[in-house]
């Protein structure tokens, strides 16, 4: 039985994971999943509805799916639909997320849970919303990007609700003009007016009567349009073939521009019956028309892009990162059960989870780069991920070779640390947005950027090590000496790793800046952060090297070598400066700071002597009557 | 004395320290930057040997801190002497002398940039063609004799020696210019913003235009625009007096304050020349960047800004230019885009930035003699690292392999790499 059990435990893990592959059932006979796998164009990239409905709905709410009032939870893919094709129905649900008191003040609506609003509880105050909004937008103007960055709590609350509230309104008519009854009978209507109506405005050019009933028809639908293609979020028109590929339009100005050609693009007939089958309730016709959609557009062209929006679909589906983050949590837990009571199949079950979910994680970051086309980090939310999969993968080889469960809570720590953050990175919006020119290099990233990563991945695994020797020493008797010896070694060895990273990293980062912008080093925050990686870990080499420090030293610098990474990592982005800031995030900052409090009171515990440690007190043998003679001077000593 | 003197400069302590005190540097430097802009903080913390404090209400400069300069100073001849006194050729330091000959070679090549490294910008607007690149910061004050058409005689007076005022002499003219007031920066100000200081000028622009002092800035994206008053004297007397600016002709600046003052002062435009006739002679003079002139032209055919679809986020910006170098024989066309420089001529081209409306091209011109440095310093010090590194984890292998026990009483994997050091100074406790 001892045996089996881990291998069962890992089992039913790996079967919850995959079981997340298998399709989505349709909901009410709506097979919602095949609309999610739709291919749009947005932020520059074709994603499917579903990846639009995601990141919507986590910028508006922070959550990735919305509670009914009754508790029952809508995907995200749902209240995309709902917003997009039954607004009346979608303006119920309380996705708004508001956070400062004195604009609860102001809204006073029921709400849901602490924070969430309806849109209809916002329409009583959009006025009142609207025009605070765009009198500080008004102040700001001429300020830069810099403005949004002064902005108090109050401010911040306020311009989020507005910019949710604008999303959302693009959102609702995206896929028709809001409110739209029928769509579908609307477009036929509009397609026969057309060549009346041409006739009617020729006519008028001519100074020739024209037919009032035709221009005011075609009148109303163009300003009709004109509306909604100034206020659609998504292009969901896919080029014609003989089009540029990148030549998507939204259904406003795909419509407008019928009045040129006189037809219809089958793309919009075709969303406008999704969209009406929705509306009326009618499961058949709405899954009938998604299937004639998909395969027209086969035959003219744009399998690629069918394929790209269902991949990303089938990616977002399985949540590797999600999935990965629960097992590294198990896998800490089974590592520090194991340092109690030393049960190998605890360990064994441990090591065995910690390899699926490094398999998982290594799935999500091999699929992602498959998806984007890029190497695995290219922006902040995917330097926590790859950080993550880095300290996993040396935890694993720490585990294989020191069997003390060490290698099990350093790769679990850090897998879940990181996917947590990457998760709240991941509110401000796509994490596979485009590249600006400059980064717009995979060598580059490949190379400088992937390297410095692996260098802040290995500063953090020495660093937890090290916060492991300093607990287990100095809060319990666990810390036999020669696990503190192992310890030891294997903090000196992540952080020659660690120098080893940083250095070839930065300095191709030199390199880069050399290449794109013509100096090698500009002082920049970034590059300082980097820099200051590298001369911290040369400074524990050297202490080391010069017997300045020994196996306690060792830990606190380490453990300061936290410091050091998360403001390399993330403190400089604070500053809000420089070439690289490229992700501000103020709501961060006190996490840091908290972070950075906990790592220098560990370093004050590390410092303490022996004595005070749990592990260590017995074993030392009774003071000496007073301290030992030193040289007198430093000459003396080296003779 | 002089065994003390081996001794402080070989130690390891005094590397450790030296390294500390440059984290601490680079630290508050980075900081700094959110206050001072990036510009102070170089030259104040990075490019000097000290840094100073001004008590507030004083003139005091009191060293608190080593600068850049200082300690990669100390550190570098740390590194020397350490390896001078401890030469010694054996196969297991080879990594280790790697290393610290890569570092030597990135710190004194660094050193070289700061020093030598030319920066200077072409601004190109498409179908125009340059023969010269301007100082992104030194000014100049440039009299241009034009009389032959054919040929223009550049006089070229720094800035520098514009600041110093007085008379301004030199054999190639035949007038002495006299700085009549000098103002490292200013605003320009309208007809009723006249104060006690300010520039007015009886010819050129400078009639109505005036201009008042304004607080030096030392920010990295905001660059001092001085003014000067000057006054052409013969030796019969005045010849006339001008207001120079760099508003008039560095860009910019003149394409905002033309659009500012558009409506105010109607036909005054500042790209006009300010020139007058001395003895036959036509002269134009202008406070201008200080222009580096090249012995070929480069002209612009074409600048694309791609967009990635339906969006405003920049894909590549690119310029396809046409270098004629007569004397070299080189005549060919070359596109300059992100990432992707022209190397020519001991300079470099990178793609900066652009005119507003894609009007033209604004290329980086980078002269560096030390520009191969770091290439070979970092595959020198990434070697050496490997070299080192593996060298200890196969001896750890090795070592592992034949232990039948896990690793228990075994001495730290930290073979001491410098051996010789841990001689003197205590070892410590902790």
């Amino acid at each position: 039985m001892k045996k089996w059990a881990p291998l069962i435990v890992v089992a039913a893990f790996a079967a919850w994971f995959l079981g997340g592959m298998a399709p989505p059932q349709p909901k009410d006979g709506f097979d919602i999943a095949a609309f999610g796998r739709l291919p749009v164009l947005l932020e520059g990239r074709v994603q499917p509805f579903d990846s639009v409905a995601r990141n919507s709905l986590l910028s508006i709410s922070g959550r990735s799916i919305v509670r009914l009032t009754n508790g029952a939870p809508v995907s995200a893919l749902e209240w995309l639909l709902d917003t997009m094709a039954r607004p009346e129905y979608a303006d119920q649900l309380k996705i708004f997320r508001v956070q400062h008191p004195d604009l609860e003040g102001i809204l006073g609506a029921d709400k849901a849970g602490l924070e969430y609003y309806s849109f209809n509880d916002l329409t009583n105050q959009i006025g009142s919303l609207e025009n605070q909004a765009t009198n500080l937008l008004a102040k700001e103007f001429g300020m830069g990007e810099d403005a949004a960055k002064l902005r108090n709590a109050y401010q911040q609350d306020l311009m989020h609700l507005y910019n949710s509230m604008v999303l959302y309104n693009r959102l609702k008519n995206s896929l028709e003009p809001e409110g739209a009854r029928d769509f579908r009978q609307e477009l036929q209507v509009y397609l026969a007016s057309i060549g009346p109506g041409k006739v009617a405005i020729e006519q008028t050019d001519e100074g020739k009567p024209a037919n009032e009933q035709d221009l005011e028809r075609i009148a109303s639908f163009f300003k009709r349009y004109d509306e909604v293609s100034r206020f659609a979020y998504p292009l969901i028109i896919p080029p014609l073939p003989g089009q540029p590929r990148q030549a998507w339009s939204n259904i406003g100005t795909n419509l407008m521009l019928a009045l040129h050609t006189g037809e219809l693009n089958p793309a919009a007939t075709n969303y406008a019956a999704i969209a009406t089958a929705y509306r009326n309730d009618k499961p058949a016709d709405f899954n009938r028309s998604i299937a004639l959609y998909r395969v027209w557009m086969q035959e003219n062209d744009l399998y690629p892009f069918l394929k790209k929006g269902s991949q990303e679909f089938f990616f977002n589906q399985i949540e590797p990162f999600y999935k990965a983050m629960v097992i590294y949590i198990a896998a800490l837990l089974l590592g520090c059960i194991f340092w109690i009571n030393l049960s190998e199949p605890i360990r064994r079950t441990g090591f065995l989870l910690l390899v699926l979910a490094f398999v998982i994680h290594s799935t999500g970051l091999g699929f992602r780069m498959y998806l984007e086309g890029r190497p695995p980090v290219t922006n902040l939310y995917s330097s926590a991920i790859f950080i993550g999969w880095g300290a996993c993968l040396l935890g694993l080889v720490l585990e294989r070779i020191f069997r003390g469960g060490i290698g099990l809570v350093v790769a679990g720590f850090i897998g879940f640390t990181t996917l947590i953050i990457a998760h709240h990175l991941a509110l401000s919006g796509d994490t596979m947005e485009m590249l600006r020119a400059v980064l717009d290099t995979n060598m580059w990233l490949a190379t400088h950027v992937v390297i410095v990563t692996t260098g802040y991945a290995s500063m953090f695994v020495a660093g937890i090590l090290a916060i492991i020797y300093i607990v287990r020493g100095f809060f319990t008797r666990t810390l036999a000496p020669e696990t503190a010896k192992a310890l030891g070694r294997m903090v000196y060895g992540i952080v020659c790793f660690a120098t080893l990273f940083s250095f070839v990293g930065t300095i191709l980062g030199g390199i880069w800046a050399d290449q794109s912008w013509g100096r090698f080093w500009g002082w920049d925050p970034k590059e300082n952060g980097a820099l200051l990686i590298v001369l911290w870990n040369a400074v524990i080499l050297h202490a080391r090297w010069g017997g300045m420090i020994r196996e306690r030293g060792l830990m606190a610098m380490a453990v300061f070598g936290n410091i050091v990474t998360s403001f390399s990592w993330f403190g400089v982005n604070m500053l809000g400066i420089g070439l690289h800031s490229y992700g501000f995030m103020d709501k961060a900052f006190p996490w840091l700071i908290g972070f950075d409090i906990s790592q220098v009171l560990l370093i004050v515990l590390a410092l303490t002597p022996p004595r005070y440690w749990a592990s260590f007190k017995d074993s030392i043998p009774p003071a000496p009557p007073a301290t030992p003679p030193l040289p007198a001077t430093p000459s003396a000593a080296t003779s | 004395m002089l065994d003390r003197l081996v001794n402080f400069f070989t130690s390891l302590r005094l590397t450790v320290v030296c390294l500390c005190l440059a984290i601490i540097l680079v630290f508050v430097g980075t900081i700094a930057q959110a206050r001072l802009g990036l510009y102070a903080v170089q030259s104040d913390f990075f490019r000097s040997f000290l840094i100073y404090w001004t008590p507030t209400g004083t003139h005091w400069r009191i060293p608190i801190f080593p600068g850049g300069w200082l300690l990669g100073l100390l550190l570098l001849m740390n590194l020397l002497a350490a390896h001078i006194k401890r030469f010694k050729f054996e196969r297991r330091k080879i990594g280790i002398l790697m290393i610290h000959g890569g570092l030597i070679l990135l710190l004194v090549g660094q050193f070289v940039t700061e020093i030598f490294q030319v920066e200077s910008q072409m601004r190109i607007e498409v179908g125009d063609t340059k023969n010269y690149s301007e100082d992104s910061r030194k000014n100049e004050l440039a009299v241009v004799d034009v009389t032959d058409p054919k040929s223009d005689h550049v006089v070229s007076i720094p800035e520098s020696l514009v600041a110093k005022g007085g008379d301004i002499r030199t054999p190639d003219l035949p007038f002495t210019l006299r700085v009549e007031k000098y103002f490292q920066n200013s605003f320009v100000a309208g007809p009723m913003q006249v104060q006690g200081d300010t520039i007015k000028a009886s010819e050129g622009i400078g009639k109505r235009l005036f201009f008042n002092p304004a607080q030096m800035t030392r920010r990295m994206d905001d660059e001092n625009e001085p003014a000067v008053h000057v006054q052409a004297l013969s030796d019969s007397g005045p010849i006339g007096d001008w207001t120079l600016s760099t508003w008039f002709t560095r860009y910019p600046r003149f394409a905002a304050l033309q659009q500012d003052i558009g409506g105010m002062l109607p036909g005054l435009s500042l790209t006009d020349p300010q020139s007058f006739t001395f003895k036959g002679r036509t002269y134009k003079i202008a406070l201008r960047p200080v222009r580096y002139y090249k012995p070929y032209s480069i002209t612009l055919l074409a600048f694309h800004h791609d967009l990635y679809p339906g969006t405003d986020i920049p894909k590549n910006f690119s310029s396809k230019i046409h270098l004629n170098n007569p004397t070299a024989g080189d005549d060919r066309d070359i596109l300059i885009y992100m990432n992707n420089p022209l190397r020519y001529h001991g300079e470099t081209f990178f793609q900066a930035s652009f005119e507003e409306g894609d009007r033209g091209t604004i290329l980086q011109v980078m002269r560096n003699p030390a520009s191969m440095t770091p290439y070979i310093a970092c595959l020198l010090v990434a070697l050496g690292l490997l070299v080192q590194f593996l060298s200890h984890l196969l001896s750890f292998a090795r070592k592992r392999a034949k232990q039948t026990k896990p690793v228990v009483a075994r001495t730290a994997a930290a073979v001491p790499l410098m051996e010789p050091a841990l001689a003197h100074g205590k070892r410590s406790r902790l």
